[in-house]
């Protein structure tokens, strides 16, 4: 193999891409699979924000209801002397959970690093469908604008939770942000869903069909086997929600029963019509949503495994167990979407076959963990921002796995239920698991998409404060939880026997506050990088993997050499080398003798 | 520096575990359980937390002492170059599919109970959630329900103590759920359909209904209170109630 040194540009025409230089087409209307990754990047980012701002409004009721909320307060709620009115504050927890869930991490995991990496890491020039690509970033556009708009509707937002169950969803009596509100909450959802499913036929295609010479399925990293896996999750479950979410809007707007029951009055006012099922909503809207739980974590995995891989000095340990791991919990999570419903009035023979298959799914987070473990055995331990991340992830992602299994089993379910426990558990899971391990992807990719690397020092202070802080703020409601103290209350002090858990839960505010502000690190590093941060080589890491092997940030065409893969992405301290990794691009020894022009590995 | 890195995670399962101890003394923990079935589920709930709890402080603790000791500075030895090990992937699959299964199989018999074995017994009383109180309904002297002297009341539900109460649940408007946490006592109500809860209380007392199930910007308040009497004072408060309504125009208060 000799070295490759094609133009960037004349590579990426003859793969049949525009690359008109206009500003527009470059950077807004891109079809570069790195711009709408880094465009994904930014949009969620900014919602991370906004999410995070909603989730110290319902911190601030907790521990205060009723009290003025300082400086905002009076501006928002004038007439009620700066307190957050009932209806507001089921808002609020709606809001943050929808923008968390369907603007954060879905477009952060599958359309930030899903985008930016799947072809990098397959060594393909772009995507299978560039303006496939394209239309999914933008058509979140739609759904930001629908959930900026439902904020501006009566009653300031839906306020029917994030699993908007019916009938309180359903009827505009029901609620004072049941009207517009909620109509546009069902129209943003939608358009998400229309993003993630182009982006995920396109995943699907881009991994099976354009990997480079070499990159066997069982070569690839497994960030890109979760990515293909969630892809596949997405494509499968994502129409049922989109056909839910249609339901409910024709019982809201044109007076179908899908979801109402025969003779309904909410609020003195009389449904149009019934014959409906409200829990047939539960079951179609975790159909989706118990797979999405899934599709918010399994790409996180993915990339921790990678992070720990690199930093770790060593290959993942059981690699294939990994990937079957991935795949069983994509299988399994078709059939447990019941356990949402425990409580619910479902018939309770279906939660015993439900509770079977939840426990089951806790086998191959296990055997992912084990693995993790077995991964640092024996390892030499780089200690980087990106390790931390990545490290934390797996020190909470048990105790977010643990806890599952609490809720998992039916009788202790029927206490725990809509309680702070179930909260801890998916705070874990989500904030503490997958935000942790977003964190750290962005730090280690960081230098591939800006050509910059982040500030290690300024790193580590972000990650000790968060992880520190967010421990504070999440661990305390399991206990809560076990006291029975129940979400979704605008004043949880309204029954005497939770008013003295109102100490505990100030204490948590404040830790909230803090772990808000202490982002504002990461933002200064992130910007400051971007234009002032040491200039990063091709592999800042001395990692394996395929991406490390293109220019940073690589050019339009991504590849500046025609890559061919001789090995998995995992062979750190080989044998076969002196270095302690091993590019999966670097011929082997013997092959190398032969072709003694191999490509410099420059970094 | 490495080393803080390690202790840091350390903390994790010592501080961890330590708030699971010290919750108990501020009263943050399971509230004292009052009736026969809930200690059924705080026994579970216990079993769960001694697996889990023991599975969560050996892998936390299997991180820090890896933490510790691979550093990458030291030298004693290289990086084992090892692509896994067959048969510890079988162990690690085996065991906790056993345990997983086993937890699983261990809970059945306490579901069935709670849920599906409905005692055969006529119904104490009929609860029926709507924004944002619980209407109630007994039956009046002549022991049956539906039929014209029931006696109504909202949120004040008195129930009497050491006997099987089965209670009819309902909601008319949207989802509400009925959570008596000294009871371990939870089931969603869902309009159109009809639920069953019951349980035996065991302890005489006031207790709070909680609403559990989002219903609205009132969900806060939909507070109840439960009175657990000793069955002469039940009676006694039934039979006056029930004097109470006859002796208004209006005998049922909620029809409609």
């Amino acid at each position: 193999m000799s070295t490759v040194t094609v133009d960037t540009h004349a590579h990426a025409a003859s793969a049949g891409h525009g690359h008109a230089g206009n500003f527009i087409t470059t950077y807004v209307f891109s079809r570069d699979h790195k711009v709408i990754g880094i465009q994904f990047l930014f949009s969620s980012l900014i919602w991370f924000l906004i999410g995070g701002l909603l989730a110290l409004g319902v911190r601030w009721q907790v521990a205060w209801p009723w009290s003025p909320m300082p400086v905002i307060g009076k501006a928002l709620f004038a007439a009620q002397g700066g307190q957050i009115p009932p209806e507001y504050y089921t808002m609020l927890f709606t809001m943050h959970a929808t923008v968390m869930i369907f603007f954060v991490i879905i477009p952060i995991l599958a359309g930030a690093f899903g985008n930016f990496l799947i072809p990098l890491m397959i060594g393909a020039d772009d995507m299978a469908f560039p303006t496939l690509n394209m239309l999914s970033y933008w058509f979140m556009w739609p759904a930001f604008l629908c959930l900026g708009a439902s904020f501006f509707c009566a009653g300031h937002g839906a306020g029917a939770g994030w699993t908007s169950y019916a009938p309180l969803s359903v009827m505009q009596t029901a609620a004072p942000n049941s009207g517009m509100a909620q109509n546009f909450w069902l129209l943003a959802v939608t358009f998400v869903g229309i993003s993630s499913m182009l982006g995920s036929v396109n995943y699907m295609t881009t991994i099976i069909q354009m990997r480079a010479p070499g990159m066997t399925m069982f070569r690839l990293p497994l960030t890109i086997w979760a990515m293909f896996i969630t892809a596949v999750l997405q494509a499968f479950a994502l129409p049922v929600l989109t056909a839910a979410g249609f339901m409910q809007l024709l019982d809201r707007l044109t007076g179908t029963g899908f979801f109402l029951p025969e003779g309904l009055v909410v609020n003195n006012s009389v449904a149009a019509s019934g014959g409906g099922q409200p829990l047939l909503w539960q079951h179609l809207f975790w159909f989706y949503s118990h797979p999405a739980v899934y599709i918010m974590i399994l790409p996180a995995m993915g990339m921790v495994s990678d992070m720990i891989a690199c930093f770790a000095r060593k290959p993942i340990f059981g690699y294939k167990p990994m990937v079957y791991s991935i795949s069983g919990i994509a299988g399994l999570g078709f059939i447990v979407w019941g356990h949402h419903m425990f409580v619910s009035g479902m018939n309770p023979a279906l939660g015993m076959t439900f509770m079977v298959s939840t426990m089951m799914i806790a086998l191959p987070s296990a055997v992912k963990v084990f693995n993790w473990l077995g991964t640092l055995w024996g390892a030499k331990i780089l200690f980087t921002t990106p390790m931390l991340f990545a490290l934390s992830f797996v020190s909470m992602f048990i105790i977010g796995g643990l806890s599952g299994i609490f809720m998992a089993a039916t009788p202790v379910d029927i206490f725990i239920h809509d309680t702070y426990f179930i909260v801890a558990h998916f705070h874990y899971v989500l904030f503490a698991g997958t935000a942790m391990g977003v964190f750290g992807a962005i730090y280690y990719w960081f230098p591939k998409m800006f050509g910059r690397t982040m500030n290690d020092a300024w790193g580590k202070v972000h990650f000790f404060l968060t992880f520190v802080l967010l421990n504070c703020v999440f661990f305390p409601m399991h206990i809560l939880g076990a006291r029975g103290f129940p979400r979704r209350l605008a004043d949880p002090y309204h029954y005497q026997t939770f008013r003295h858990l109102q100490p505990l839960n100030e204490f948590m505010t404040w830790c909230a506050i803090a772990m808000v502000a202490a982002q504002i690190i990461f933002v200064i590093n992130f910007f400051g990088s971007m234009f002032f941060g040491p200039k990063a080589g091709r592999n800042p890491w001395h990692a394996n993997g395929l991406e490390w092997q293109a220019p940073s940030p690589p050019g339009h065409g991504n590849f500046d050499f025609q890559p061919v893969i001789y090995r998995g992405p995992y062979e750190y301290n080989s044998p076969e080398v002196e270095t302690d990794y091993y590019p999966q691009t670097q011929p082997p020894p013997k092959d190398a003798a032969r072709s003694t022009d191999a490509h410099e590995q420059g970094h | 520096m490495n080393k803080f890195w390690a202790i840091l995670f350390l903390l994790v399962p010592v501080l961890g575990c330590a708030t699971f101890i010290v919750g108990p003394y501020f009263n943050v923990w399971l509230p004292t359980d009052i009736s026969t079935d809930g200690r059924m589920i705080d026994h579970l709930f216990y079993v769960i937390l001694w697996l889990t709890g023991a599975v969560f402080v050996g892998t936390e603790v299997v991180l820090f002492l890896f933490l510790w000791r691979y550093d990458a500075r030291r030298d004693d030895e290289p990086a084992k170059f090892t692509h896994g090990s067959h048969s510890l992937e079988v162990v690690w699959t085996i065991l906790p599919a056993a345990t997983l299964l086993f937890i699983a199989i261990y809970q059945m018999n306490a579901w069935a109970l709670e849920k599906m074995d409905r005692p055969n017994i006529p119904p104490t009383a009929e609860v029926t959630g709507r924004q944002f109180e619980w209407r109630l309904r007994y039956p009046g002297p002549d022991g049956e329900l539906y039929t014209q002297d029931d006696v109504t009341g909202v949120n004040e539900l008195h129930l009497p103590v050491g006997e099987e109460i089965l209670l009819i649940i309902k909601s008319q408007d949207v989802l509400h759920s009925f959570f008596l946490p000294v009871m371990r006592v939870k089931q969603d109500v869902v309009p159109g359909m009809k639920q069953y809860v019951w349980f035996k209380c065991t302890e005489t007392g006031k207790y709070d209904i909680v609403c559990a199930e989002l219903c609205g910007w009132g969900h806060y308040k939909m507070k109840g209170q439960l009175t657990v009497e000793p069955r002469a004072d039940f009676d006694r408060w039934l039979a006056e109630q029930h004097v109470l309504q006859t002796a208004t125009t209006d005998p049922s208060g909620d029809e409609e």
